[in-house]
């Protein structure tokens, strides 16, 4: 043994002695993970998570969060002897004085943008394949928590500057705030410590966006990742896949490998994304005054669905014991998004309490096998999206030649008419999909090949799929409905079946309707062959 | 040495001011003593409206009227002066081509003499706003960019947007971008205030301060991309359409890529 292979040696030994590492890495780094594109998703938000906390980290060592009143003097010639604040000048000082610093802003603001477009899509693939079920119930409210706090985080990253644009986004906020019926107004004195903008509101908001949410990110985050470690990740359906177990790479070397590599593409495109294409000039926007606005004010794409809503609401207000209740700021900026992330938050409780499924899943669904889920997740993002349409209704309008009103008034029918409409028609191509998979396991693939029967037929020539396709075709279970719990045994009415004991067997109903999966007498018949 | 011991005396001012009026004074009794260039100067203005008024018979009378006083679709020109129609004409809005919604900026018809005649016409029949003379614009010497920008935001930005590169009103109507407007139409566009857009007069906005913001408005039209690429200048709508296709798009690809990869 060379001299540094025994030191080494005994460095790990003295380590193991005493901490028992060897045991723990043995168990822990040679844990299999399962492989799928679908899974990286997760990890951009991670990385970039990563890249925010560098980047931000570097933006602090410069950015002053006073809303001090200061004469700028620094090298943007635009601006300059223009008065104001401290925020909004430290910002001009990094963008144009600070080595780097513009770069280091844009890198933070694009990875903000790619963190929350990568949380959604992540969520998505975790709804559509079912991956909340149980035992991931927590992790997938954690995941909503993360998501939700996203949105603030962000939103407060966006209003730090004090340009036009965020000021114009915390005045709307302010609206919002004060817009909760009695204490609304209480509630907007005391977070901007008087009236709007007052002093206070940056200094307050930069401890929460650089310290109390990152912290609690963190948390949050390290919690998520535990979970999945130790409820092991979920896995597609396939040949040797079973509830039961886990395959995969082992997480040293291979999967360590990919994901360090896939750190540094998440930041290579972040950082080039920074190089190459502006993100928020807010020289451009002028410093933030009460007075002003801008045409085509927008917040960030992840508030843009609440600002299409509050754009869309028509003008509502009740005035009621001297309190006046602005029910177009109300409903579109607190109630319907209290429904929505209240529902998506519950949906695994919910979806649980319908189909009566109290089982554990470590198996994916393909989404077109609960075509009920799917509808309903492709109709919510459509709501979503016909939201965001009309939060960019200004700038849609003068790029495609159309009116603002017109956008308006079809995303305000559309939000009712359109979501329901992509739930039947995405419950149709689940059930039709459902269908195309019967027929193949049954009759074949169709290879396009005739051939002349002795007999002078011709006949296509089917080519059956190995027993490994059939498999994965045909391994998902097809609960049934519940049965409608109304009558007992005896006739007599039930004290559970109520109202929601039918509405949750009339749901049960709606949630089974499938397609019958081939069994596996049926798939194995084709082996005798025919065709 | 010599100018200074003139300029300490206590009556240089009022000299001065004494021998100003004389050359002023004496300057006009000439011009007024040489009435035959004044007149032709006259008959060259009445041929010009004269010119104006048959080619505002030809292009203009089917909707404003034969006489300018306006008709069903298009409103009077009287007293809307010659600016109003240095801007409509020489930027291309005015022959209207199609009754849409407002009426759209493109390539004018008629030539700076022919648009002279039309301005010097309409001027004929009241009074109004004159045309700009391009040369009497020294915004390059005495606008200030800082003070425009911030005349810009209070002023203009909310139609035109922050950037000046124009936004939607309500029904379709729209603030067009100002980039590449010619100075003496912006310019004449506060003065006259054509269609949605509000007339600035000298008290609002005073003609120093106008031609900061024209200052402005070419400071933003010529400042470089900093930063990158500009993404159109119309705010977050275009930096969230580009992390969805390109930044997502291609994380996306990639992971499809490495998880096929290593198979
Ligand atoms: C097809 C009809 C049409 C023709 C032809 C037309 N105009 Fe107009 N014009 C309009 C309408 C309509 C408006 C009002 C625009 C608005 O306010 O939306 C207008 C507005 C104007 C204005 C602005 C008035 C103001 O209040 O500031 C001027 C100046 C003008 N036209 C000049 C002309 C001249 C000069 C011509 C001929 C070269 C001409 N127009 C030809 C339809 C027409
Ligand atoms: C209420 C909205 C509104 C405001 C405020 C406003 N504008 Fe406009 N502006 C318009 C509209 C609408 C038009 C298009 C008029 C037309 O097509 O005839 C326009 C046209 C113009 C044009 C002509 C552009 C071209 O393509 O020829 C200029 C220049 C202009 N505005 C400058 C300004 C300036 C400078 C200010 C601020 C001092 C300002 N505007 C304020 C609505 C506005
Ligand atoms: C989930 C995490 C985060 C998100 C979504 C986020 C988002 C944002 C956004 C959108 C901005 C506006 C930037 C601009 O365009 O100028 C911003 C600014 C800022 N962020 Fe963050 N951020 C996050 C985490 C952090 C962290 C961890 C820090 C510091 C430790 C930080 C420090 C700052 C500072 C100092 C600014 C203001 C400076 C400037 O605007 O140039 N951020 N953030």
């Amino acid at each position: 043994m060379k001299k540094s292979e025994q030191v080494a040696g005994n460095v790990a030994s003295y380590i193991d002695d005493r901490t028992g590492a060897a045991g723990w890495a043995k168990k822990n780094l040679t844990k299999v993970f399962p492989d799928h594109w679908s899974f990286m998703l997760g990890e951009i938000a991670l990385y970039s998570f990563v890249i925010l906390l560098l980047s931000g980290t570097f933006l602090t060592f410069w950015f002053d969060p006073s809303q001090q009143e200061v004469v700028y003097n620094g090298t943007y010639a635009p601006l300059s002897h223009v008065t104001m604040s401290a925020s909004y000048a430290s910002t001009l000082h990094i963008s144009f004085d600070v080595r780097g610093g513009l770069l280091m802003r844009q890198i933070h603001h694009w990875a903000a943008l790619i963190f929350m477009a990568a949380i959604v899509v992540h969520l998505l693939r975790v709804f559509f394949t079912g991956a909340f079920r149980k035992p991931r119930e927590a992790n997938w409210l954690i995941g909503i928590g993360l998501l939700t706090l996203g949105i603030v985080e962000g939103f407060l990253g966006y209003s730090l500057p004090d340009d036009l644009l965020s000021g114009t986004g915390i005045r709307i906020a302010e609206a919002i705030i004060q817009a909760i019926p009695v204490v609304g107004s209480y509630l907007a004195f005391f977070a901007f410590g008087g009236a709007f903008p007052g002093h206070v509101f940056i200094p307050r908001i930069y401890i929460v966006h650089v310290l109390l949410l990152p912290g609690i990110f963190l948390a949050l985050i390290t919690v998520h990742l535990m979970l999945v470690w130790y409820q092991k990740h979920t896995q597609y359906p396939g040949p040797g896949r079973k509830e039961t177990n886990v395959v995969g790479y082992p997480l040293m070397p291979v999967y360590m490998a990919k994901a360090g590599g896939f750190f540094f593409i998440v930041f290579g495109v972040t950082a080039f994304l920074g190089a190459v294409a502006s993100i928020n000039p807010i020289w451009l926007y002028g410093p933030y005054t009460p007075g002003q606005i801008s045409a085509g004010s927008q917040p960030d794409w992840y508030m843009g669905w609440l600002d299409g809503l509050v754009r869309m609401a028509p003008p509502l207000e009740t005035h009621a014991f001297g309190h006046t209740i602005s029910w177009n700021i109300l409903i579109p900026g607190l109630i319907i998004p209290g429904i929505l992330f209240t529902g998506m938050a519950l949906y695994p409780f919910i979806e649980s309490w319908i189909s009566g499924d109290k089982n554990e899943h470590h198996l994916l669904d393909r989404p077109r096998n609960v075509p009920n889920r799917t509808a309903l997740g492709a109709m919510s993002l459509s709501f979503m999206l016909i939201s965001l349409i009309n939060g960019g209704n200004d700038v849609i309008a003068t790029h495609f030649h159309l009116t603002i009103n017109g956008i308006m008034w079809f995303t305000r029918f559309g939000l009712f008419i359109v979501p329901p409409i992509v739930f039947i028609i995405t419950k149709r191509i689940c059930l039709s999909l459902q269908r195309a998979d019967r027929e193949i396991v049954l009759h074949g693939r169709e290879t396009g090949r005739l051939v002349m029967t002795p007999a002078g037929e011709f006949l296509e020539v089917h080519e059956e799929l190995t027993p490994e396709q059939k498999w994965t075709l045909t391994q998902h279970a097809q609960p049934a409905a519940l049965a409608l719990p109304s009558e007992d045994a005896h006739g007599t009415r039930s004290k559970s079946a109520g109202i929601k004991g039918k509405l949750r067997a009339r749901m049960s109903e709606a949630n089974a309707s499938q397609v019958a999966a081939p069994t596996a007498e049926q798939a194995k018949e084709l082996e005798g062959g025919h065709h | 040495m010599r100018v200074n011991r003139f300029r300490r005396n206590k009556f240089a001012g009022p000299v001065l001011v004494v021998a100003a009026l004389l050359t002023i004074g004496s300057a006009f009794s000439i011009a007024s003593a040489l009435p035959s260039a004044q007149k032709t100067e006259v008959s060259a203005q009445s041929t010009l409206v004269d010119e104006g008024k048959q080619i505002f018979l030809k292009g203009c009378s089917s909707c404003h009227g034969l006489n300018a006083e306006g008709g069903a679709i298009a409103p009077s020109l009287i007293g809307v002066g010659a600016a109003a129609v240095d801007f409509q004409v020489g930027t291309g809005r005015m022959p209207m081509a199609d009754m849409s919604q407002q009426a759209m900026r493109k390539k004018p018809i008629y030539d700076a003499k022919q648009t002279a005649a039309l301005a010097a016409y309409v001027a004929s029949l009241a009074p109004g706003p004159a045309t700009v003379d391009p040369t009497s614009l020294t915004w390059e010497r005495d606008g200030n960019v800082a003070q425009g920008g911030e005349l810009f935001r209070t002023n203009c930005a909310m139609c035109h947007n922050f950037a000046a590169q124009g936004g939607a009103l309500t029904n379709g109507k729209y603030a067009p971008t100002l980039m590449g407007v010619e100075p003496q139409h912006i310019y004449e566009a506060m003065i006259t205030g054509p269609q949605s857009m509000p007339k600035f007069s000298d008290k609002t906005i005073t003609p120093a301060e106008k031609l900061s913001i024209i200052k402005w408005i070419k400071s933003a039209q010529s400042e470089p991309a900093i930063g990158g690429a500009s993404l159109g200048r119309v705010g977050p709508v275009t930096e969230g359409l580009l992390i969805w296709t390109f930044g997502l798009g291609l994380l996306i690809a990639v992971a499809v890529w490495l998880a096929t990869k290593a198979r």
